[in-house]
């Protein structure tokens, strides 16, 4: 059996798999069995058995988060499948790969995601920069649509359907479910407030699930291979692969189709081929821009949801930051938080008018004018930001590499301030 | 009941509501920006933080916003608890961050929510190190002043302005610690609900432009609680006034009728109070002739008093913008026999058959409130943004209560704003708008109809007849109508608590008939259903209780009884008849009485002016639309020049006869009244009577923070000078007394231990006022006594039937003596069917001539095709458009045409 | 005035749209897409065609990040400035880039009004980085060389014709 679903039929040209190709790798197969032979709760009921978690970043068990839709009895009118396709996490490009290489892949994960929770309408939500991934995926639904999988009794069924591409005008806030959702009715992209949410009320009020374009890319092979081939691929309790990516002064960066639970120095040393000369490994984002530093004390844990948490960080999107030894710690996190409060919405107080003034504190010590002070502060602002305090996740995302900075570089820091300059710069 | 535990204490409360509301209400300060107890929350700002516990064991607890979470029976929170504190005070700390350090130069300072919310967390230092952001401001009209640097970014101005009134054109623009609120481009702002502003802004972003011009720091102000003149509603307001000089008018909490807000017209309307046509002494002539010139008080009184010795009788006129105690007065001065309405034979049958139909209505009479809750509306033939402008606000939030509902459904608690206006995109109330003029809710209104009178009235017969097989059917309706009524009728007829609105605009006794109709017929099918009418001012209803008739009445009678007088009360009779009408009723008679504050027309042409004071100097009763007796009381003290109506009126009846009874203080009148006119049984439950004391105190006009009392006249006298006695009301003229008094009616200002801003209004929760609305409100159904559908509309070949166009700015007598407002009114227009236009040669913007056999008018041509072939609508209350008694049969041509 | 292919590629949004409101950030892009940038007019005849007032729309215009509201060159380059390109040392090709374009930071536009240079967040490109794009065009593993060829390959394309400057104009309107 295969151990790379979402990859291994990709081309070594790069180019997207065309509607025969996908379908002579067994592609469309899941889809019509789901619509033809099982009914929308066996979709879900095999989703939720595969312990498939949200790729998305939360980790949210997908089959949990499709049940909280209303079935059609219990609701009046539409229901929508939102397909999050909006991949702006600074270093994060693993959703890129799908949509680019591999497009009929998303659309059929999401045609079955809507067949089970019985939406008619599916909207793809792409970043713009994505340009070519919304042009091959708006060619790849046409094909799908000669080929019956989308429209009107999709495939003899009575499951009808329209897939339609949106393209985003840019804004970290659109990848967040809830922002998104406004983006797609043409509103500023700020988050709603959650309870009620999107399965219950969601786009134009109506029961709405938005999902991660990798959550989706697993559930055609779930619905062929069944729940204990999936939970097989991993290496841990996290059932299924994981796209495992690696950037900064590594040899070979770049993204991997890896069995859940794949450890980080696994992926440095083997795939991304170990740090490049004269660098040495400091720290790393395990998942993205909004995930806490760890360090190589933590470079044998497994790269899984609950082992990443253990270790005080988050798995987030799987695709790793690299620190070398070389590079300012501080001067990193003044960067992340720089794009955390250029991207704040404006909505909420801790947010709006906190991140900017970490920003300046942090370019002040950065640049030999901080104080001995202003540690306690960023600590301060670590917790004014953190869960709860916020309206939604994004600053709490952005204030995890600086707390955890804080624990594990504090020398850097404290350098900074007596030296009155950067210890990095010659 | 259930049980809340706040810091380990137990406190009782009622569930519904989230933890910030009921916590304020339980008397507690918790900081809050975003959260408004009309817009209720959104969880922005993240400044109402308190801790929330599992149960008695957790004393870790975790930190949520208390306006986001719904307050339930056994919670434990703590309030005081130290991170929740310290996460308060910081959250302030970034607030401030970007916000001018101004207080002392900003027109919001001491009475700022800000400031109140910065003190109250304990916020102290700054420490915040680097530049702030700033902004530009806008030019956004006459009305509010605009100041983005201090703007903290609680969202509440666009939740109001655009989510609550409607309005789209104010908004926030940009993203991040940049973000602005204001408008596209300088300019006016548009809602007519824009003043709102100043009061929802928690600091000094929108600021009151027409206060700033007479600017005083608001703790010197004097302020008295007052009920707003410039339409039927009676809003609840509060003038405040220093040196005489009346500086502005704040909303004043009413639950039933205004809640939280009021209009543009209502707000900023005020300045005719200090306007230069204002009379202030006795003025009479010496001849006909003759110009008016000072006269002596007691010389004035004393000619007065001559008239009734002549033995041939005095005719009295009251009015609808005159208090109910004056119009009272006026009437035992010259007997019920004698006493007339400034209004029209038509505007008067209006009238009378608007109270009417209140009074007999066996649904029942709406308040604003009613309006706002109704699970769908039918306005019939009112154009009510422009005549009673807070029953469009109150119309707009009816137009939610299907979402409301819904969302219940849904289980998202009430005060969820947000999330409600999410699930709110499919489902809409009903709202019918059928009017003779294109309507500023047309855009909410899932039915709309526009047509002349006669046939808006025969839709409404056309409901009556499909909810109730027994009222009268209009006869040859299309058949499109008789689909759209019946459609309307099984709304009206399912919906919860359904409201019918109407009122006088239309000009047309016939639309009042179809709108009462549909009430009746609706109440028999939905006994839920209640009944809304505007009148044409802001005592219309009053007067009508005192049984007067029409200027036409007036008139005959002068002529047949050879009437030695006309007294005239606060009108200006050509306003409101015809003027032959007017002119022979002011040069018949032999003498010519006016009493009133502003030299009218009608007033130059009195032999003899008795100044009265205005709502702000003066205390007495208007009767709402509604039929509620509202009081207002004076925020200036007496003057020696000029006095209330009645005052002028017992001064002159305690001289003409000694068996006249003795009114020496405003509640004298008031019983007297109630003795006397079956009609005004309920005056005296208006607010409590002079006498009335909180503790043994008076309810302080001035805060006890008023500054310079003693040093106000040191320059004459360093000796204090007293305060004005006021026998009228349980208020004083002074900050000694009671600040923050209980009884709704006496509220002269919102204050609370600590909280200085109009935001003081949410520790008043929970002492909802009486209601005073007497009648017999749900009495057996007064079957449609005979009233008949109209025929419907057809167009004459040379005349058209010109309706009646209001202006919010523009037709109101008093508020276009407020440079403000009279900056915002347009000249009249003619509003024509773009066929009939061509027709007569008239594109937009030509000057046209509107003429009858009597009179002809100037006005601006203006096109658009809602306004049905062979009928045209003309601006009323215009000085051009003064004396048409709308809708009539006019001719219309271009300016200089043929 | 929307020229007549500007009103169908807006409908056209409006069709695969939620509802008419929600094309309203499609239209925005399509106007732009024809007259690189969205200036108060263009802005106007947008909302007018959408039935919705100025305000409303650039309350929504000036949310995104890719709808300009003042004038751009006729390409726009985005620099990645996010943190693994910034980690590849972006900052040393943006002083490059600067030098080539004959200007002194992010925002500005070249004198023949070619070229904007704005910064951008990450880009997607991060096993890449340093990345950066030109109008819909992704370019990576970014060198001193490589972004000489990029530039210089845009300037031959667009040689012969005209560099008519875009009209300058300012933002949103404050008094
Ligand atoms: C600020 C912010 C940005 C986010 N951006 C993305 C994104 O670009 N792509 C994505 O799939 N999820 C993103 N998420 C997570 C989504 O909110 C959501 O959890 C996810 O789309 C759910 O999909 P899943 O359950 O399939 O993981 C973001 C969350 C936050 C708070
Ligand atoms: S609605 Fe009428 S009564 Fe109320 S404030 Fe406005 S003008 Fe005054
Ligand atoms: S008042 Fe609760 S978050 Fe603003």
């Amino acid at each position: 059996m295969i151990d790379s679903p979402l990859t291994h039929a990709m081309k070594p040209t790069k180019e997207a798999l065309a509607i025969d190709e996908y379908e002579d790798a067994g592609g469309y197969a899941a889809l019509r069995t789901a619509v033809t032979e099982m009914t929308p709760f066996d979709v879900t009921a095999a989703v939720t058995d595969s312990n498939l978690r949200g790729r998305g970043g939360a980790g949210f068990p997908t089959g949990k988060k499709w049940s909280f839709v209303p079935p059609p009895g219990k609701r009046t009118g539409a229901a929508y499948l939102v397909v999050n396709a909006d991949e702006m996490e600074p270093g994060t490009f693993k959703d890129r790969l799908l949509l680019e290489q591999n497009p009929h892949l998303v659309l059929e994960g999401a045609l079955a995601a809507a067949f089970a929770i019985q939406a008619q309408t599916v909207y793809v939500f792409v970043r713009w920069a994505y340009a070519k991934a919304a042009q091959r995926l708006t060619k790849a639904i046409i094909e799908a649509q000669r080929r019956g999988y989308i429209g009107d009794n999709v495939l003899g069924s009575k499951f009808c359907v329209r897939v339609h591409v949106h393209t985003s005008h840019g804004r970290y806030l659109c990848g967040e479910e809830t922002g998104l959702l406004n983006a797609l009715e043409g509103k500023r992209a700020s988050p709603r407030s959650k309870p009620p949410f999107p399965q219950v009320v969601g786009l134009l009020g109506r029961p709405t699930v938005v999902n991660n374009v990798e959550t989706l890319c697993n559930i055609p092979p779930i619905l062929r291979n069944g729940a204990a081939w999936f939970k097989a691929l991993s290496k841990t309790g996290d059932s299924g692969t994981k796209l495992y990516g690696a950037s900064g002064r590594v040899n070979a960066p770049g993204l991997w189709e890896l069995p859940m639970g794949t450890t980080p120095r696994e992926i440095i040393e083997k795939h991304a081929g170990g740090m490049k000369s004269g660098y040495n490994l400091r720290g790393f984002l395990p998942g993205g821009a909004s995930t806490d530093f760890l360090t190589d004390r933590h470079l044998d844990v497994p790269m899984d949801f609950d082992a990443m948490q253990k270790a005080g960080s988050r798995l987030g999107t799987g695709t790793m930051i690299v620190l070398d030894d070389r590079t300012c710690p501080v001067a990193m996190v003044h960067n992340l938080v720089t794009f955390f409060a250029r991207e704040s919405c404006g909505w909420c107080t801790p947010c709006r008018d906190g991140l900017p003034w970490t920003q300046n504190i942090l370019a002040d010590i950065e640049q030999g004018r901080g104080r001995p002070e202003d540690l306690d502060r960023l600590e301060l602002h670590c917790k004014l930001l953190g869960p709860g305090r916020t309206f939604c996740a994004l600053a709490p995302g952005a204030v995890e590499p600086l707390q955890s900075a804080l624990k594990y570089f504090r020398e850097d820091f404290e350098r900074h301030i007596t030296e009155k300059r950067c210890p990095y710069k010659h | 009941m259930a049980t809340l535990y706040i810091d380990n204490k137990p406190y009782e409360f009622e569930e519904g509501r989230n933890l910030l509301h009921t916590c304020l209400g339980l008397g507690f300060d918790i900081p809050h920006f975003c959260w408004h107890p009309a817009l209720d929350s959104v969880g922005a700002c993240r400044q109402c933080a308190v801790k929330l516990f599992k149960d008695e064991n957790d004393c870790t607890g975790t930190i949520v916003m208390s306006c986001m979470t719904a307050a339930r029976d056994n919670m434990r929170i703590s309030i005081d608890d130290k991170e929740a504190h310290e996460f308060r005070a910081e959250v302030i700390g970034f607030l401030m961050a970007n916000h001018p350090h101004d207080c002392p130069v900003c027109d919001e300072g001491g009475e700022c929510h800000l400031q109140d919310m910065t003190v109250l967390t304990g916020h102290t230092y700054r420490e915040h190190r680097f530049k702030k952001r700033t902004h530009r401001n806008q030019d956004l009209g006459p009305f509010v002043h605009h100041e983005m640097n201090r703007c903290i970014a609680c969202y509440r101005c666009v939740r109001f302005y655009r989510d609550y009134a409607g309005g789209k054109d104010l908004e926030v623009f940009g993203w991040h610690d940049s973000v602005y609120f204001g408008r596209h481009e300088s300019g006016v702002l548009a809602s007519e609900f824009a003043g709102n502003l100043v009061e929802v802004c928690p600091t000094g972003v929108f600021t009151d432009k027409t206060f700033r011009k007479h600017f005083t720091r608001k703790w010197d102000l004097c302020s008295a609680p007052s009920v707003c003149v410039h339409c039927s509603l009676g809003c609840n307001t509060i003038a405040g006034q220093r040196s005489g000089v009346l500086r502005r008018i704040l909303n004043r909490f009413s639950e039933d009728v205004n809640g939280y807000f009021l209009c543009d017209r209502g707000r900023f309307g005020y300045e005719f109070v200090n306007g230069s046509r204002r009379v202030r002494t006795p003025l009479a002539k010496k001849g006909r002739n003759q110009k008016l010139e000072p006269l002596d008080r007691s010389a004035a009184i004393k000619r007065v008093a001559e008239l009734f010795s002549s033995g041939r009788p005095v005719i009295g006129i009251g009015s609808g913008r005159a208090s109910l105690e004056s119009n009272f007065a006026l009437r035992q001065l010259v007997g019920p026999q004698r006493f007339f309405v400034a209004e029209s034979e038509t505007q008067h049958s209006i009238t009378t058959e608007i109270v009417h139909a209140l009074r007999r209505t066996p649904a029942s009479r709406a308040s604003l409130r009613d309006v706002a809750k109704a699970g769908a509306v039918l306005v019939l033939g009112e154009d009510v943004t422009n005549t009673a402008p807070l029953l469009a606000l109150a119309v707009r939030q009816a137009c939610r209560t299907a979402a409301l509902t819904n969302a219940h459904g849904l289980g998202i608690d009430p005060w969820n704003d947000a999330a409600i206006r999410e699930t709110g995109h499919n489902v809409r109330s009903s709202l019918v708008v059928a009017t003779p003029t294109l309507t500023k809710l047309d855009d909410v209104a899932t039915t709309v109809y526009h047509a002349p009178p006669d046939d808006i009235s025969r839709l409404g017969f056309a409901i009556a007849h499909a909810l109730d097989g027994s009222a009268p059917a209009p006869r040859g309706l299309s058949p499109e109508i008789e689909a759209m009524a019946r459609g309307i009728a099984r709304d009206l007829a399912q919906a919860a608590r359904p409201a019918v609105v109407s009122g006088a605009g239309s000009g047309s006794a016939s639309v009042v008939e179809a709108a009462a109709g549909v009430a009746a017929a609706l109440y028999k099918v939905n006994h839920d259903a209640c009944l809304c009418m505007s009148l044409s001012e802001c005592n219309s209803f009053g007067c009508t209780l005192l049984g007067g008739r029409d200027l036409t009445a007036a008139l005959d009678a002068a002529e047949r009884d050879n009437a030695e007088a006309v007294v005239v009360l606060e009108a200006d009779l050509y306003r409101n008849c015809d003027p032959a009408i007017a002119g022979a009723l002011l040069t018949l008679p032999r003498n010519v009485v006016v009493i009133d504050h502003t030299l009218t027309a009608t007033a130059a042409m009195a032999d003899l002016v008795l100044p009265a004071a205005t709502f702000a100097e003066a205390s007495g009763t208007f009767v709402n639309n509604e039929g509620r007796f509202q009081r207002f009381f004076s925020a200036i003290a007496p003057q020696a020049g000029f006095a209330p109506g009645y005052r002028w009126i017992a001064e002159i009846l305690s001289v003409v006869g000694p068996e006249a009874p003795r009114w020496e203080t405003l509640d004298d009148i008031v019983n007297d009244m109630e003795s006397r006119v079956a009609d005004c049984a309920g005056i005296r439950a208006a607010a409590p009577s002079a006498s009335f004391r909180e503790g043994s105190q008076k309810i302080a006009r001035q805060s006890f923070r008023a500054s310079g009392r003693t040093a106000l006249l040191a320059n004459t006298s360093v000796a204090e000078s007293p305060n004005p006695a006021d026998p009228d009301s349980a208020l004083a003229f002074s900050p000694e007394g009671i600040q923050a008094p209980r009884e709704q009616p006496l509220v002269a200002r919102y204050w609370a231990p600590g909280i200085n801003s109009v935001q003081a209004v949410s520790k008043y929760h929970g002492d909802p006022p009486a209601a005073l609305v007497k009648g017999e409100a749900g009495a057996d159904a007064a079957e449609n006594h005979g009233a008949k559908a109209p025929a419907a509309f057809a167009s004459h070949a040379s005349e058209w039937l010109v309706m009646p166009l209001h202006h919010i700015f523009g037709s109101e007598e008093l508020s276009m003596l407020s440079p403000s407002v009279a900056s915002l009114a347009r000249s009249a227009l003619i509003v024509l069917n773009p066929e009939d236009a061509a027709k007569l040669s008239i594109r937009e913007n030509d000057a046209v001539e509107v003429s009858n056999y009597a009179l002809s008018c100037a006005c601006v041509a203006a096109i658009a095709s809602w306004v049905t072939k062979g009928s045209a609508a003309l601006s009323v209350g215009r000085p051009e458009t003064q004396g048409l008694d709308l809708p009539e049969w006019l001719w219309i041509r271009k300016a200089g045409a043929p | 005035m929307l020229t007549q292919e500007e009103r169908a590629a807006i409908s056209e949004g409006c069709d695969s749209s939620p509802s008419a409101r929600a094309a309203a950030p499609h239209a925005l892009g399509a106007v732009q897409a024809s007259r690189g940038w969205i200036s108060d007019e263009s802005l106007s005849d947008i909302a007018e065609f959408l039935h919705m007032t100025p305000a409303e729309l650039d309350s929504i215009a000036t949310f995104y990040n890719r709808i300009y509201r003042s004038p751009v060159g006729r390409h726009v380059i985005l620099l990645c400035d996010s943190v693994s390109c910034w980690i590849m040392d972006y900052e040393y090709l943006l002083n490059h880039l600067l030098t080539k374009l004959g200007i002194s930071g992010f925002g500005e536009t070249t004198k023949d009004g070619m070229f904007t240079l704005l910064p951008s967040a990450c880009l997607g490109a991060c096993d890449h980085a340093p990345a950066m794009m030109v109008d819909r065009e992704l370019f990576g593993d970014l060198t001193r060389q490589s972004i000489d060829t990029i530039i210089d390959q845009y300037r031959i394309k667009d040689g012969d014709r005209r560099t008519a400057q875009s009209p300058l104009a300012t933002g949103r309107k404050e008094q």
